[in-house]
């Protein structure tokens, strides 16, 4: 009797659920360029505070990687930067405002998994190749992974970060032992305080925590938790391919101008170039534009403002920044890197 | 008989010596430090521990304190009260576009004008609960523009003491005649709204409300139809209202049963409908009974409103934290806490002694 009580339960749930899925397919038909067009600002997820990716300035102006990723996006529909507004989201409320339309894309270091893609939402293309590493105090000694056995290492809860670190602890054997925050904060405070012996999270957020929060930097050391990269991609909703395919070429606009040399203060003069690439790409060549359902100077317009990718790596997170984290993994496929611009025709 | 010569053997037949007086409020501190040898060995111990913990508390935060300069300044030194000056704005008002700043100032002037004129009982009448609806709306206005040619600021970037301010108001406010209603249910002879009052009443109580939080914000929207979203900041309103409704209604609960029976029934006997009695004879009676203990509420939801942080909502506490994650400073941590305090220190301190004053002043028992 429980148990066929129970049943319904999980029936009527199951059923709201496919009302939501089928809600979601009617609003997909309206299409999220139309509505960003109407409402005339594209809706970006935002952190709620990562350094170098999304953070807001002491004037309350959002900068970093995710959110010029998300300007890029804003220039191509409107031809103006500007036109982006930020939501800021915890880790756990993410994926919900994407999938309920509260956000229209979400390029918040979200890791790029099999179980997120197939659950609502679709990723692009990566805007930033991360690992997860461990920090930990040099005077221990510990250089590698496999040399951590019955440590307490300080995670946050609600990330990619906690499944990579119990992966880590079984794969090496190491009897790991995860003392467990909710927030970036909490976890790195924890660290500092002595509360374990390692900290694990991106590279990147490391790298940072290292610069800011260690009066020492040099008494710390980075080293990754395994071999694997983990894809950081901005996301959209299932369902509306165009808005797929226009937040994915907006990316791809940033790393091929970088490809072609088209920078910020050079991409005027580019407009006069002889190179076929060069001019189908700026949209001097038209074709482009139409068939993403833009402006044919969407590109021109996101260089004009942002500059390629090089420039906003840079500025967010590389040398202009006080993070000074290497391009590594993050340079362009012909450099040695990950990042592989694809042909603009 | 025998009854009176027992109670007789009771009875004293002269004075008893009379007591020392009981130490007066005044009385020298040192009698009552060091009164015995315990207390004298209590005394020299945790005076001991204060004393060695201030030279170093001083070192911190004033010897080798930096109040000038910036993050590099900070670097092995003390307390960093240089980084509260460079980001107290991005403390106060979050991501509020910085050009637009004195719009959540005045936000903070109107509601402590309010609140400030609130205070002596002879303004307690029905001209200021329409000063608070107005200033209220006026607030919601100033924040999010729009019109009267202010430039519109989404609710995504609204930030900082305004939104706990906001927050705890609109959710006072707006859970009041719920909770009145609430409480009337509860009392009812009806089953119906009786069992759905204590329900609620209940339930709501049961939770934390951190769980109601990320109900109302992350189950919510997955219920609701695709493209029908409700504003985030409202649905954190929306659970913190239910949930100071709840408690509000207990409150006022204990004010009608405090109420003596003959009132209503005096009140049904001049003719008096159900309504008439409850709005003019009950309730007015009831309320004025649990203004302090309300007031206690009051401060338990300025602190509760703390817990958006995990709906992404940069109230005070998450501004504070977002500020931290500058990486020019070496995130004063200690620092950036300690000015947070003191800002809930003041709102809630302020609050509850002026619920001490009230408890004091107040006229007792059933005099309306």
């Amino acid at each position: 009797m429980i148990a066929s009580r129970a049943r319904r339960l999980v029936h009527f749930t199951g059923l709201v659920f496919t009302a939501c899925l089928i809600s979601h397919a009617a609003r997909a038909e309206q299409g999220t360029l139309a509505a960003v067009k109407e409402r005339g600002y594209v809706t970006c997820g935002a952190s709620q505070g990562t350094v170098g990716f999304g953070v807001p300035d002491d004037q309350g102006n959002w900068q970093g990687l995710d959110v010029d990723t998300c300007r890029a996006v804003a220039a191509a529909v409107f031809g103006d930067k500007d036109k982006a507004r930020f939501v800021p989201l915890s880790g756990q409320q993410r994926l919900t405002a994407l999938q309920t339309g509260e956000v229209d894309i979400l390029p918040r270091t979200t890791t790029w998994t099999l179980q997120r893609d197939a659950n609502g939402i679709n990723f692009t293309t990566p805007n930033f190749y991360d690992y997860t590493a461990f920090m930990v105090r040099k005077d221990t000694g510990v250089t590698e992974a496999h040399e951590m056995k019955g440590a307490s290492v300080c995670v946050q809860t609600g990330s990619t970060t906690e499944v990579i670190f119990a992966d880590v602890s079984r794969a090496l054997d190491l009897d790991l032992r995860p003392v467990i925050f909710d927030s970036v904060q909490a976890t790195r405070q924890a660290f500092f305080a002595g509360r374990c012996d390692a900290l694990i999270t991106d590279a990147s957020a490391l790298a940072s925590v290292r610069a800011s929060q260690t009066t020492s930097p040099d008494d710390y050391i980075i080293f990754p938790a395994n071999d694997e990269i983990a894809a950081l991609s901005p996301a959209v909703r299932h369902g509306d391919d165009q808005w797929f395919d226009i937040v994915k070429w907006s990316f791809q606009a940033l790393i091929m101008a970088e490809q072609l040399g088209i920078t910020q203060s050079n991409v005027e003069m580019m407009l006069k170039s002889r190179d076929p690439n060069i001019l189908r790409f700026l949209g001097v060549d038209k074709g482009n534009g139409k068939a993403l359902g833009l402006d044919e100077a969407w590109a021109s317009n996101i260089i004009r403002q942002l500059g390629n990718y090089a420039e906003i790596y840079d500025r967010n997170v590389g040398n202009g920044s006080p993070l000074k984290i290497e391009r590594g993994p993050n340079k362009l496929q012909r450099d040695g890197g990950l990042m592989l611009p694809l042909p603009f025709n | 008989m025998s009854n009176v010569t027992h109670i007789e053997a009771f009875v004293r037949r002269e004075a008893l010596a009379a007591l020392p007086p009981p130490p007066g409020r005044d009385a020298a501190l040192w009698k009552t430090l060091f009164s015995s040898v315990g207390n004298a060995a209590a005394t020299l111990l945790i005076g001991g521990v204060l004393l060695a913990a201030i030279p170093q508390l001083m070192s911190w935060a004033v010897v080798h304190g930096v109040w000038n300069g910036d993050g590099d300044a900070c670097r092995d030194a003390g307390a960093c009260w240089a980084f509260l000056r460079a980001k107290y704005p991005m403390i106060l008002f979050g991501i509020y576009p910085s050009a637009e700043r004195w719009r959540p100032i005045l936000v903070i002037a109107v509601i402590l004008a309010l609140t400030l004129w609130t205070l002596p009982r002879s303004h307690w009448t029905r001209t200021t609960v329409g000063l608070w609806i107005a200033g209220t709306l006026a607030v919601l206005v100033l924040m999010g523009g729009g019109i009267f040619g202010l430039t519109p600021v989404p609710t995504s970037a609204w930030g900082g003491l305004p939104i706990t301010l906001l927050l705890t108001v609109l959710s006072v406010g707006l859970g009041f005649p719920f909770a009145v209603m609430l409480a009337l249910g509860r009392q009812s002879t009806m089953p119906v709204p009786r069992y759905l009052s204590i329900g609620l009443i209940e339930i709501t109580r049961g939770l934390p409300l951190l769980s109601i939080l990320f109900i109302a914000s992350i189950l919510l929207p997955l219920m609701l139809p695709e493209g029908f979203t409700i504003d985030k900041l409202a649905r954190a309103l929306a659970a913190l209202t239910v949930f100071s409704a709840a408690y509000i209604a207990e409150v006022l609960r204990g004010g009608l049963q405090g109420v003596p029976t003959g009132q209503g029934e005096a009140a049904r006997a001049l003719g008096l409908s159900w309504f008439q009695m409850t709005r003019l004879i009950i309730l007015p009676q009831a309320i004025r009974k649990v203004i302090p203990p309300l007031t206690s509420t009051v401060v338990v939801v300025v602190k509760n409103t703390s817990l958006v942080l995990v709906v992404g909502l940069f109230d005070l506490l998450s501004s504070g934290r977002a500020a931290l994650v500058d990486p020019l400073w070496p995130a004063p941590y200690t620092e950036t806490y300690i000015m947070i305090a003191a800002t809930y220190f003041v709102i809630c301190f302020g609050i509850s002694r002026y619920a001490l004053r009230l408890e004091r002043t107040m006229p007792n028992g059933s005099s309306t």
